[in-house]
């Protein structure tokens, strides 16, 4: 072989390794892609609702509040509101018989009730008038509004009926269907009626498990790491340590499910299906993790500021403190961030420990019974309504943005804190 | 003149593998020695005998008898803390704390508790740049890092943090190594004048830097003190044959 030819063999070899690197990676883009089109374009319409321009009478004899002068809030809160409500939902459009009735109310989501009665309490002053309020709509509305439902199905295999048909296209006509920004989604807890289920419990419930387990797994985990690195004597003993560290690692999410079922729901006796007990799971989970990443970046810090530090005296304590540990911080965050993400993430230990339950409330303390994002997704995902197929992927692009979010919060943390020596 | 430190019968050890033999080597007062050697030969090891190095090492173990001022250092009563106080030392590669000018110095004399107040400590670091000679080339920044430092003025820097705890004794392990000559040179003449005022014991692989800063060299060979006398005696008419032929420049 001449020269020239080994040279040009030699181009060639490399060209082909760069083109398999771009190949390498224009494959994962777009299967990344992929799954984010997928998400976006189902989720999306799950930030906006659907609504219905009701004409609602606070007529004070429907409210049984007739004899009151001036109504106090609090008597206006005990008021009998079924009256009104019931006129507001069949008044949207003339039935004739009870089946139709109850087609016409059933376009209204299942909270209406509860919507009328918050409106006349945020504005009292509207009590004894007429006015026009803006009202959720039902989920098999608001999923023929966005264009999910087809119409020219065989009506028994239709959610709705040709009468609600004809009352939609109707008040479609009167410019009474309209859109609103998804509060419910955001701001209320599971329910069985998709309009109205939201994700606020799971997003508070994995809030609180998250800074539960950031709470227990980064000291221990750190003092473990610490301790192993710097002060630990190297023998077979410390060997089987880091062997069995590398080992929990890699053991399947749902076997620490099952410890925190064995142990801490049936011997320790705590509450089950809480945040409490699943952020303990899950810094069971992120413990080998967390100490692996902080003994990587404790490892790192060069062996000569350890000997500078003990040159001038330090004790072997105070270098590690002093020295190794803040140096090694950019390391330890970013890690312990990258742990908690992944636990943020975490299904199968939380379907064992129990908060996998429907809670329809919102947890305020981390002993309330809640669920997480992710199995909220997994919740919904087994739901046949077509709303919650929206809501489902809605909650992934929430947990997609939390997890970018945490994970950039682990780069900033990693620059931000990085020191040159 | 008079021994500060006396070393008798060193053996190093790390595992199986000895490293140092036999050594009997003494370390005159407010003088500067000199250890010199190929490398691998075992110098370093000795140095770091001296203000306990080699404890960090899990499998260095130290056989034989090192006083200084007359008291075994490796006595189960000595406190390892209070004899690096006494035994300052500088590395091979500058290592200043990633930190400012003035922490790098500060921190031996907090972690000692020698500064009565900020007067007194600011008064130390300046102190302790002046006698390192880099006074002032950083006494307009002494809140930059250390690091940001050119190699030459963190290696002094080093020694102004070695001597801010003002040690009786300063060991310096191959100071010059990562350095230019102008460097080295600054370094040198920083040596010939802390002699007045502290036992040195100098780690070198530049025979001219051992001829021209010191008063006593010993040579190391494969763990073995060869030859040990006045540095004049060593350069101009070693007794033995290996000295001759490594300050020649025939082996090594």
């Amino acid at each position: 072989m001449t020269r020239e030819q080994r040279l040009k063999k030699r181009y060639a070899s490399e060209k082909r390794f760069r083109f398999l690197g771009i190949g390498a990676i224009a494959i994962s883009i777009f299967f990344v892609c992929l799954l984010l089109f997928k998400v976006f374009s189902t989720g999306s319409t799950a930030f906006i609702k659907t609504t219905i321009m009701t004409e609602v009478d606070f007529n004070k004899e429907l409210l049984e509040l007739g004899d009151v002068k001036n109504p106090t809030l609090k008597q206006i809160k005990e008021a009998e509101f079924f009256d009104v409500t019931y006129k507001a939902a069949t008044g949207l459009f003339p039935y004739k018989n009870d089946e139709e009735e109850k087609g016409v109310k059933t376009l209204l989501s299942g909270n209406y009730e509860t919507e009328i009665k918050n409106y006349l309490l945020n504005n009292p002053e509207l009590l004894g008038q007429k006015v026009t309020i803006e009202l959720t709509a039902s989920d098999d509305l608001d999923q023929l509004h966005k264009g999910n439902f087809p119409r020219d199905i065989p009506e028994d295999r239709r959610r709705l009926n040709n009468f609600q048909l004809n009352v939609y296209d109707n008040l479609v006509e009167q410019g009474k269907i309209g859109t609103a920004f998804g509060n419910y989604f955001f701001f209320s807890g599971d329910s069985r009626d998709p309009e109205i289920a939201g994700v606020a419990g799971a997003v508070i419930g994995s809030f609180f498990s998250i800074i539960i387990c950031l709470m227990i797994a980064f000291p221990i985990a750190l003092m473990a790491a610490v301790y192993l690195e710097e002060f630990a004597p190297k023998n077979t003993f410390t060997d089987i340590i880091e062997i069995n560290i590398n080992n929990l690692a890699a053991v399947p999410s749902i076997v620490f499910g099952l410890l925190g079922l064995g142990m801490l729901l049936s011997v320790f006796g705590l509450p089950r299906s809480t945040s409490l007990v699943g952020g303990i799971t899950l810094s069971l989970m992120t413990l080998p993790t967390i100490i692996i990443a902080c003994r990587a970046s404790l490892k790192a810090v060069p062996p000569s500021i350890r000997e500078g530090a003990l040159a001038v005296g330090a004790s072997r304590v105070q270098t590690v403190m002093h020295h190794v540990v803040p140096l090694a911080m950019p390391g330890t965050l970013s890690g312990t961030i990258i742990g908690l993400a992944q636990a943020l993430g975490e299904t199968a230990p939380l379907l064992l420990i129990g908060m996998v339950a429907f809670v329809v409330d919102v947890p305020s303390v981390p002993t309330d019974p809640s669920t997480s994002l992710p199995v909220q997704i997994y919740l919904w995902s087994e739901s046949a309504e077509r709303g919650f197929v929206e809501k489902t992927s809605a909650t992934i692009m929430l947990l997609i943005g939390f997890l970018i979010i945490m994970n950039s919060l682990a780069v900033w943390a990693r620059q931000k804190f990085e020191r040159k020596w | 003149m008079s021994n500060k430190i006396v070393a008798k019968k060193v053996s190093v050890f790390y595992g199986p593998k000895q490293a140092l033999f036999d050594v009997d080597l003494n370390v005159a007062e407010k003088q500067v020695t000199a250890l010199i050697g190929p490398s691998g030969c075992g110098k370093s090891t000795f140095i770091r005998c001296l203000n306990r190095m080699n404890d960090v090492i899990d499998i260095c173990k130290v056989s034989g008898n090192i006083e200084i001022d007359g008291k075994d250092i490796y006595d189960k009563s000595v406190d390892v803390v209070q004899l690096r106080e006494k035994v300052g030392m500088v590395f091979q590669k500058p290592n200043p704390f990633p930190k400012s000018i003035y922490e790098n110095i500060s921190y031996g004399p907090t972690i000692h508790g020698i500064a009565k107040d900020k007067t007194h400590m600011d008064e130390i670091v300046e102190t302790s740049l002046k006698k390192a000679a880099l006074w002032d080339e950083v006494k307009d920044r002494l809140d930059q890092p250390g690091t940001g430092l050119s190699g030459g003025q963190q290696q002094r820097l080093c020694i102004a943090r070695a001597i801010s705890i003002n040690p009786e004794v300063i060991l310096m392990d191959e100071p010059c190594s990562a350095l230019d000559p102008i460097a080295t040179a600054k370094i040198e003449t920083l040596i010939d004048d802390l002699k007045s005022s502290y036992t040195i014991a100098i780690v070198t692989h530049s025979m001219a830097q051992a001829a021209r800063v010191s008063q006593h060299t010993g040579f190391f060979h494969l763990g073995k003190l060869i030859e040990f006398d006045f540095t004049d005696k060593i350069f101009k008419n070693p007794e033995n044959q290996m000295t001759q032929d490594y300050i020649t420049g025939r082996f090594g």
